[in-house]
Order: C-alpha cells, then sequence, then structure tokens
C-alpha cells in the first residue's frame, strides 16, 4: 500500500510561502506536527545514500529546505565552539560551515550537548539556536543576518543541565523559549533585525519542551499547562493551565492539539478559551512526543512502546513494543513512522499492520538521541559523529 | 577598452582595502544587547567580508577588546575571508603568525588565527604550538599540553618514569583546563608525585560558615538574614530550630568543596553563609569562580557580584565566572548558600567551591 500524502498535506499548512512541501524547516517539521507533507516519500526500504562526518556533538534535528540540509553540533572541551553547517541534500557536499563562540554557559547533563536545539527556516533565513542561549540567523547562503546572546541579555537565562526547546517561526517572529528555574523567558524576535517584538515572563521551572504551531497561534508548553500566544505581539490567546510535561512536547493537526497532560489532553483551543476534547491517562508520553496520523494518534511511553489511539476519544487500538531505550521523537509521512533508539536502531513501523509492526531497521551503530527529518523522498538522522542521508 | 574595464572592475571588486574597514569593524563593534547595533553590523559583516585577504590582522584586530557578541560577528567574517583564502591560497599566513605571536592581541583572535594557521598549514601550526606553553590564553596552552601529556605517555610506555614525570610535571604547570589537570594529577599521584590542586586551582579553603536560617519555601533566598547586614564573627542569631553561630570551617576536599552538611548534617529547606577574607598582594582586575548547584549569592567587600535561584540542576568548576576588582589588601567575600526542599538522592548537596583566579584561569594566591 502507498502512502498518503495528499490526505496528510491536506491537515498541516506550510508556516512559510517560501517553504515547499518537500522541506522540513524545524523540530518535528512544518508546524512541528512531525508530518511530513511532501508528495515524494521516502518509503519503508531505506538505505544508507550518504554519512558525514561531524566535529561536534548534537542531539538536534537535521532541517531541510531546498537542496540544503542544514545541521547545529558544539567542539570543545566546554563544548564552546559552535558550528552550524549547511550540505548538499543531494550528495552531501560542504556547501558552507560558520564557526561561533557561545557567550552563554555551556554546562549541560552529559546526555545531551550544547547543540540541543534544533535550527529552524522561514524559506530565506536560518535560525541557530544553541543550549547556551546563543542564536545565530543566516541567509541560506550562510551570510550572517543578526545574533544574539540570550544569556548575554538576560544573564540568569539558563539551566545547568542544558537546555533543548527549539525555535518556532511564524510572521516574521522567531519565538524563543529560554525556560528554566531561574530567569525564564520567551522572546517573540523580528527575524529582519534581531530585535525583541516582545519578551514574557514564563513559569520558573525547567523546561525542555518545544513549541507547537496551531492555527497562526504559537503554543508554548510548560510543567503549568500550554498557552496560545500570537506570534506578533507575545499576547495570550489562550491557556490551558491543568499542567503539562516539561520533556515531551504536543501533537498538533489544524482541529486539536494533543498535550503531554495528565497522560494525553486533547484540546480545541480558540480564542480565550481551550476547551477540552477528552483525556486519556494511560497515553502518557515517555521522552518523545506524539504524533497525528490521519484519525490516529501514536504515543511513545516511558517504556518503549508505541501506542495507536484514536484522536476522537483516545481508546486505544494497538501497542508495539519497539527497539530501545529511545530519546528521540517519532517522524511520520504516509502511513510509515521513522524513529531511531539510543542503540542506533533506525526502526520504520507500518501503522496500518493489524497490530502495528516494525518493517524495516538499519543499524547505525551508534548512539542516536535525535528526532527524524523528512525531505524530498529521504529521511536524515544525526549523531554526535555523523549525518546520514537513508533513501 | 574591454581589457580596461575588466581591469577596472578587477581592481574594485578585489579588495575592499584596510583603510575602508574601520567604518564597518566600529559598526560591529558597536553591537550590544537586546539586538542593538544589529542592522548596523548586517551592512558592515557584509562589507567586511568582500574584504581581501591581506586585511586578515586587522579584522581580527577588531576584535581586541570587542564584546563576546561583536568578536562572534567579527569571527565569522574572518571565517569567510579565510575560506576563500585558503581555497585560493591567498591566506597572508605571515601575518596571521605575526598577529598571533604578539600577546598584546586579545586571546579570542589570537585563538582564531592560530585555527585560520592550523588549517592552511598545518605543519606550521604543529611547529608554532610548543611555544604556545605559557601563552595567555588557556585556549591555545591546550595544544602544547596536550603533546606533553602524550610525550609523557610515551617515556611511561618506554619505562622511563623520571622522563615522563618531568614532561607531566612541565603540562601541570601550564594547564589551566580542569579535565587536562585532572588527567595530570593522577598520572602524576601514580607516579608519586601528588599535586597540590587546591593551590593550582586557587580554591580558598579557609572559611568561617554560619547556619541555618530558614529556606522554607525557598523563602530565605530574598531574606536578608543578619550576615548580610553585619559580619560579627562571635555573634549568635536565632536560626531555623537552632541557634546560628559562626564556626570554623578548613576544607579538606582537593576540590576545594564547601561542603555545609559536614557541620551542620544534612538539612534541608535552610540557608547558610560562608564569610573569608582574601589578602590581595596588589589592586587588580580578577575573577572569582564558582561551582555550586543549591541557591547562592556571592558578595565581594559588600558588593553583591551575583545572585542565582537554581536548585540541584548541577555543578562543576568554574560554573560561574565573575569578573572582579581586587583592591590592595584584605578583601571579603560572603557566599550565601540555600538548600531546598527537594528530597531525591541526588538533592543532598549543600555546598560550593569558590577560586580566585584571573580571566585564563591561572590561580590568585592571597597573600601569605
Amino acid at each position: 500500500m502507498k502512502p498518503a500524502p495528499l490526505l496528510l498535506s491536506s491537515l498541516i499548512l506550510l508556516p512559510s510561502a517560501l517553504l515547499s512541501a518537500a522541506d522540513w524547516p524545524q523540530f518535528r517539521g512544518p508546524n512541528a506536527s512531525a508530518i511530513s507533507t511532501e508528495t515524494k516519500a521516502p518509503g519503508p526500504k531505506l538505505a544508507t545514500a550518504w554519512s558525514i562526518d561531524l566535529p561536534g556533538r548534537g542531539l538536534s534535528s537535521p532541517i531541510v529546505v531546498g537542496d540544503k540540509v542544514f545541521i547545529t553540533c558544539s567542539s570543545g572541551p566546554d563544548q564552546a565552539n559552535l558550528h552550524v553547517f549547511c550540505f548538499s541534500a543531494s550528495d552531501g557536499k560542504k556547501l558552507w560551515e560558520r564557526v561561533m563562540k557561545a557567550t552563554g554557559r555551556t554546562m549541560a547533563h552529559n546526555k545531551t550537548s550544547v547543540a540541543a536545539p534544533t535550527p529552524c527556516s522561514d524559506g530565506k533565513r536560518v535560525f541557530a539556536l544553541y543550549s547556551s542561549n546563543d542564536l545565530f540567523a543566516f541567509d541560506l547562503d550562510g551570510n550572517l543576518l543578526w545574533l544574539r546572546g540570550l544569556t548575554y541579555d538576560y544573564s540568569n537565562a539558563s539551566n545547568s543541565l542544558g537546555m533543548s526547546s527549539s525555535p518556532v517561526v511564524l510572521d516574521e517572529t522567531l519565538v524563543v523559549q529560554s525556560e528554566n528555574d531561574s530567569e525564564s523567558i520567551a522572546v517573540g524576535i523580528d527575524v529582519v533585525t534581531g530585535k525583541n517584538r516582545w519578551k514574557k515572563e514564563r513559569p520558573k521551572a525547567a523546561n525542555w519542551t518545544s513549541a507547537v504551531v496551531y492555527q497562526n497561534v504559537v503554543a508554548l508548553q510548560s510543567s503549568k499547562g500550554l498557552t496560545g500566544v500570537n506570534p506578533k505581539t507575545g499576547e495570550i490567546e489562550w491557556d490551558y493551565t491543568d499542567g503539562a510535561g516539561t520533556i515531551p512536547s504536543s501533537a498538533v493537526t489544524q482541529n486539536a492539539i494533543y498535550v503531554p497532560s495528565n497522560g494525553l489532553t486533547a484540546l480545541a483551543p480558540e480564542r480565550g478559551a481551550a476547551s477540552q476534547l477528552w483525556r486519556a491517562a494511560g497515553l502518557k508520553p515517555g521522552t518523545g512526543s506524539p504524533l497525528v496520523i490521519g484519525d490516529s494518534i501514536y504515543v511513545l511511553n516511558g517504556t518503549g512502546v508505541l501506542i495507536k489511539a484514536s484522536i476522537a476519544n483516545g481508546d486505544e487500538a494497538w501497542k508495539l513494543r519497539l527497539k530501545g531505550p529511545l530519546s528521540g521523537s517519532p517522524v511520520a509521512v504516509g502511513h510509515y513512522i521513522y524513529i531511531v533508539s539510543e542503540r542506533g536502531d533506525f526502526q520504520v513501523i507500518d501503522t496500518t499492520a493489524k497490530e502495528g509492526e516494525v518493517i524495516h531497521t538499519i543499524e547505525l551503530k551508534d548512539t542516536l538521541l535525535c528526532t527524524p527529518a523528512i525531505s524530498n523522498g529521504a529521511v536524515f538522522v544525526r549523531s554526535d559523529k555523523k549525518l546520514w542521508k537513508l533513501q | 577598452m574591454k581589457a580596461a574595464l575588466i581591469r577596472c572592475l578587477t581592481l574594485s571588486s578585489i579588495a575592499v582595502q584596510a583603510a575602508s574597514l574601520s567604518a564597518p569593524l566600529e559598526d560591529i563593534r558597536a553591537v550590544n544587547r537586546e539586538g542593538s547595533g544589529n542592522e548596523k553590523a548586517t551592512r558592515a559583516w557584509q562589507q567586511l567580508t568582500q574584504a581581501d585577504p591581506t586585511t586578515l590582522p586587522e579584522v581580527l584586530a577588531g576584535m581586541n577588546g570587542a564584546n563576546p557578541l561583536a568578536e562572534n560577528w567579527l569571527r565569522a567574517a574572518v571565517g569567510v575571508i579565510a575560506d576563500q583564502a585558503i581555497l585560493s591560497k591567498k591566506l597572508p599566513i605571515e601575518s596571521v603568525q605575526a598577529f598571533l605571536a604578539d600577546t598584546k592581541n586579545s586571546p579570542a583572535p589570537r585563538v582564531v588565527a592560530f585555527d585560520l594557521i592550523q588549517r592552511a598549514q598545518p605543519e606550521l601550526a604543529e611547529k608554532i604550538t610548543p611555544s604556545l606553553l605559557e601563552d595567555p590564553s588557556s585556549e591555545l596552552r591546550r595544544h602544547p599540553v596536550a603533546k606533553l601529556l602524550q610525550a609523557g605517555d610515551e617515556e611511561l610506555a618506554q619505562g622511563r618514569k623520571d622522563e615522563a614525570t618531568n614532561a607531566y610535571l612541565k603540562a601541570m604547570n601550564s594547564a589551566r583546563d580542569e579535565d587536562q589537570i585532572k588527567d595530570l594529577a593522577k598520572k602524576l599521584k601514580d607516579l608519586g608525585k601528588p599535586v597540590d590542586l587546591p593551590k593550582h586551582f586557587g580554591f580558598l579553603m579557609d572559611w568561617k560558615l554560619i547556619a541555618p536560617f530558614t529556606n522554607v519555601e525557598r523563602q530565605g533566598f530574598d531574606t536578608e538574614f543578619p550576615p548580610e547586614k553585619e559580619i560579627k564573627l562571635d555573634a549568635s542569631y536565632p536560626g531555623k530550630n537552632a541557634e546560628a553561630k559562626w564556626i570554623d570551617f578548613t576544607s579538606k576536599d582537593e576540590y576545594g568543596q564547601i561542603d555545609f552538611n559536614k557541620p551542620f548534617t544534612m538539612l534541608k529547606e535552610v540557608t547558610g553563609y560562608a564569610y573569608t577574607e582574601f589578602d590581595s598582594v596588589e589592586a587588580r582586575d580578577a575573577q572569582i569562580r564558582l561551582g555550586c548547584k543549591d541557591g547562592w549569592k556571592v558578595w565581594l567587600n559588600g558588593e553583591l557580584l551575583f545572585a542565582r535561584d537554581e536548585y540541584h540542576r548541577g555543578a562543576k568548576l568554574d560554573q560561574y565566572k565573575l569578573p572582579v576588582n581586587l583592591k590592595k589588601g584584605k578583601n571579603s567575600i560572603l557566599v550565601k548558600c540555600c538548600q531546598n526542599e527537594q528530597t531525591e538522592s541526588w538533592t543532598v548537596e549543600w555546598q560550593f567551591q569558590l577560586r580566585v583566579c584571573d580571566d585564563t584561569g591561572t590561580a590568585i594566591l592571597a597573600k601569605k
């Protein structure tokens, strides 16, 4: 059975007219939905097309714009050297590299790294953020447009375990979360000037989740819940305050957000309210974030079990144990889900099989903590040492 | 006519020469917090990256004394100019080497200069490396220290313990980074030459401690307890379920941990203070470097340097680097250390480590 990308693309709107359906412009792809909207979908029987050695650590995802793959990593004894790479998606040739220096704190738990947040793009620019709160904007050819040091600006905005929230870009505004126990903030930054459009205090608590985009509103998740903000002004559009996870992020479709809260809670937010559709205590995501394909939601729990459930009411359909442990989030195109295990097993899951089935595995023989990227008929994954194109 | 036009275009496109770089350099050096100066810097950066490779030392010099944001703008510009120069074999290696050799230049651009030499002529970088052993840049010192470590290992593998010890001792004398120091200290200890790590790092080991004041609901962090108002080492105050009075404490930890749990037991939701005096030989710039996983504040001579209310997310050597001006003679240092309510096994620590050093991490020792 062939994937049904057209069905998926009808659910997801691209955040910028400059992006194409084959692009994967941020953490978990278009709108952070984890779903590829492209018509040229990779199949299940993938193999390594090319791989490239990287000079530093990182668990950020690659992003893809056109034929360019962008990836970050950090090197040096304190991971203070911050790299941004641009490779040709076709053949892996390096197109450019920039190396900057961290201006914020680089301390992080050994399992994560300074290059933890995934960069994002509006189709014209690439925004690279690091756990040190350093933020660089380049055009697609590597010209530096502006930079910020958010810990240089706000000296207590840091987390000694490291931070990983990935930025999103919408309405000419880059939304960056720097949420921690001390000076916890989110900022909306003008993509042209690099200056703040707005800055908001956020709950004083460590937070590693990333925002999702829902109906042109940026949904910021934290231990307190999920807050929808207008990207241009920072004004709160709606607020869900019943608590939420601080590691797995939400899943989003055009009609609902599925937030890791009291298990999993489905919301239908609109201006002034975030009404609850249903809640399922048993659908608690582990580290990875859930995703929606068609009328089903897929949740990867803390024991490495993938659960399929209905988006109508949260009723479970099947459970499938994957090779773990798993730190990255699943992504999908058509009816195939792709995920990597920490031990390097790239797994392809056929969600249409009666009980779900892992139909293909590639042993990449490395520690993989990243979330894959899907673009133009290929899947991109990375480790601390390598970037792979699987096709 | 055509040839003349080509020549003219070539001349104008080669090279934004040195005289015209001062304006873009100035624009970039003017960037500051919250994106201030970004628009001008964007234009200036474009201009700089068109510069002829011969201007690289001038662009590097633009990093001297620049703030870290401007340094990054210029670091990226140097990268672009150098990419093209290396590709066309036009990197002005001699002038870049001269820039590196001049220690009046700031450490950051000198590190960039060394990286350029490594990329363009690795064999030359290898040749220069031993000369960097006493370099003002700790980042540049890493290279010769690593060489000496390797040389020591090779001597040891051949059974030449004295030669190995000498190589390790020489490396230790110059090492400033924790990973290299730890490695060397272990090797030297195994060879019967233990290293005085507190002295090497400049940890302050002798303190007066007072506790327990309350930190219930983390309110103690912002509460001004008596030690913030007066330092009276013979005074006692009502504390949390006990009288709080100053006691002497000398750390026995080779990484200088000042552990409140030792004298006061493993209390939770409490605040403690540590006080010491640092007798400086001279008035000078310095850094107070702190590692702490509890809520903390630090004062030097009564001035609050920094405060951070993060609990149990991790601690490491030099976690926080606080630039200070030491005065000649006695300098008072007060540390507030707040323990919170968490009960997990990894939330037991109620401690800090503090050292005084210069901005390269070289210990500044107090007058005896």
